[in-house]
């Protein structure tokens, strides 16, 4: 693995205007993730991890700082597609099939018929659901349409996958098994992953880094590498290495946040 | 099918048993002054015969309706001034033209609006009042100032058509272009789509429902339309020429044979658009 910075963000701040006043969402944040890095970002609700992840994939702007994907900026990345977003809900289209869903963004790119054919298969093996091509949306459970989601995601190819609370809808069986699957993929495709969630054990089950962020205003606590190994079974879960660093990313959640 | 069929039938059956004691009622003054000129004493039962049965009474009996109806649309020849069908043809045809022009005309105010801010903000307020000028008053005006144009027949009643038909359809299609979510738009944001892009491949699909309510909205208004311009151009054919002619001579049989004749048409050109509607959500997998 190169260490090559793929994401850069210095000192970045974001401040909505609202009719309440100024709300800070991002303030002086700081961070550098590295090609191939699983990075997850955890935090309570208004703490801007979203945002953060917005910001990357220029669906928000920063008022002050900078940041580049790939040595660009935002908006230069997504227009040479440098990533894929997964947002909370699937968003498939339910008029059209789940292959054509995937061809979606492939059509809108003015990829070729017969390699939008080939992506589509490739992806749908990733996901494992080479069965469910000639399917609708409303065919399938949540979690497989979630993994529809990330397929559609990773149909175009790009290096950095985006993905906020994907699995937050789904029931706890479903997400073990999508963040088991999830390990897998990121493991065969080599993505750079930024992974947004309220889950600790999800979060440190996943990550190579986690990024502990608080609310009023959203900045980071604490950036916590994983030494976890590679191979990671669920059970991994019990063992004293983990249940540490679970320890420490609530540490770090308890200390950016009053419950008053 | 059994279960929805009862309550339609009863009802129906409830209103034409309505209809038959209001015709005695509204038509038994004639009836009974005719009896006393005559210096009859009128039974029950004659009453109820005669009221039934006058040439023109003030209100006409369904079977009277109805057949008038049969004899005009299948004793005349449909070419003949005195055809039902004639006369059907002659509405249809400025509803059908006026309903295209109304729905191209709403699609495309629709699109603008969607897509650019001013048009939004300058036509929309417009579009509203137009719709707030009485018909009956503007009508007229319309057929003078088409006619004076060089505009006859057809075409000064495809336009009063098209005037009432494509505000259903602007206001439809404005909420069904804009009913993606913020999440779909953000999500096409991300594949870097084009507006153009984003418009056929999520806001026309998106907005197909809603289309369909519009069309129906709009052919009504439509056939409204044609019939309100036929009334004050002195028109000589069409359900509203009928209707008119049928009001300056008394022959209320007529003028409630061309109003069912209208109904008739309205039901099943919605009817159709219905037809279709299903046909195309159970292609695009939408729940009805």
């Amino acid at each position: 693995m190169t260490n090559e910075t793929v994401i850069s963000a210095k000192s970045l701040d974001l401040t909505f205007q609202t009719n309440d006043g100024p709300v800070h969402a991002l303030k002086d944040v700081n961070l550098n993730v590295t090609k191939g890095d699983f990075v997850s970002f955890i935090g309570p609700s208004g703490c801007g991890k979203t945002t953060f992840l917005r910001v990357m994939a220029d669906l928000d702007q920063p008022t002050d700082g900078t940041i580049t994907i790939n040595g660009v900026s935002p908006k230069a990345a997504r227009e040479s597609r440098a990533y894929g977003y997964v947002f909370q809900s699937a968003g498939l289209y339910p008029w059209r099939t789940i292959g054509k869903n995937i061809r979606l963004p492939l059509e809108i790119m003015g990829i070729s018929k017969s390699e939008q054919k080939e992506r589509v298969e490739k992806v749908l093996k990733l996901v494992e659901l080479e069965d469910f091509e000639k399917k609708f949306p409303w065919q399938l459970s949540g979690g497989m349409q979630q993994r529809v989601s990330i397929a559609r995601a990773l149909a175009f190819d790009a290096d950095i996958l985006l993905m906020d609370e994907p699995f937050g809808a789904l029931d706890e069986i479903v997400r073990d098994y999508l963040n088991e699957q999830l390990l897998k993929l990121w493991h065969s495709t080599k993505k750079t992953i930024c992974f947004v969630t309220h889950s600790i054990p999800e979060a440190v089950y996943l990550s190579t880094k986690i990024v502990v962020m608080s609310p009023r205003p959203g900045r980071i606590i604490d950036i916590i590498e994983s030494d976890l190994p590679d191979k990671r079974p669920l059970e991994i879960r019990d063992t004293k290495e983990f249940i540490d660093i679970a320890q420490r990313v609530r540490e770090g959640l308890r200390a950016g946040h009053s419950y008053e | 099918m059994n279960k929805s069929l009862i309550p339609i039938v009863t009802i129906s059956m409830f209103i034409v048993l309505i209809w038959y004691a209001f015709s005695i009622v509204l038509n038994s003054s004639w009836a009974l002054d005719k009896a006393e000129r005559n210096n009859q004493k009128l039974s029950f039962s004659e009453l109820v015969h005669d009221t039934w049965s006058q040439k023109k009474p003030k209100l006409p009996t369904p079977h009277q309706v109805g057949y008038e109806m049969w004899k005009t649309t299948f004793d005349k020849k449909i070419t003949s001034k005195r055809s039902l069908v004639y006369h059907g043809w002659i509405t249809l045809s400025a509803t059908l033209a006026g309903f295209m022009l109304g729905t191209l005309l709403g699609v495309l105010l629709a699109l603008a609006i969607v897509h650019d801010k001013a048009t939004d903000l300058s036509v929309m307020p417009w579009i509203i009042t137009s719709q707030t000028i009485p018909i009956l008053a503007l009508a007229p005006m319309i057929i003078v100032v088409s006619s004076s144009i060089g505009f006859t027949g057809l075409m000064p009643k495809a336009i009063i058509s098209m005037y009432l038909s494509f505000f259903p359809i602007v206001v439809g299609m404005v909420k069904g272009l804009r009913s993606p979510d913020l999440l779909e738009i953000d999500q096409m944001k991300t594949w870097s789509a084009s507006q153009f892009q984003i418009l056929i491949k999520l806001r026309l699909p998106k907005s197909i429902p809603f289309l369909f309510t519009s069309l129906k909205l709009g052919m009504a208004a439509s056939l409204v339309g044609a019939i309100v311009g036929e009334l004050p151009s002195g028109a000589i054919a069409g359900l509203g020429a009928r209707m008119l002619s049928g009001s300056y001579y008394g022959q209320t049989i007529q003028i409630w044979s061309a109003l069912f004749a209208a109904a008739i048409l309205a039901a099943s050109l919605v009817g159709l658009i219905s037809l279709i509607q299903a046909f195309v959500f159970k292609r695009m997998m939408i729940a009805q």
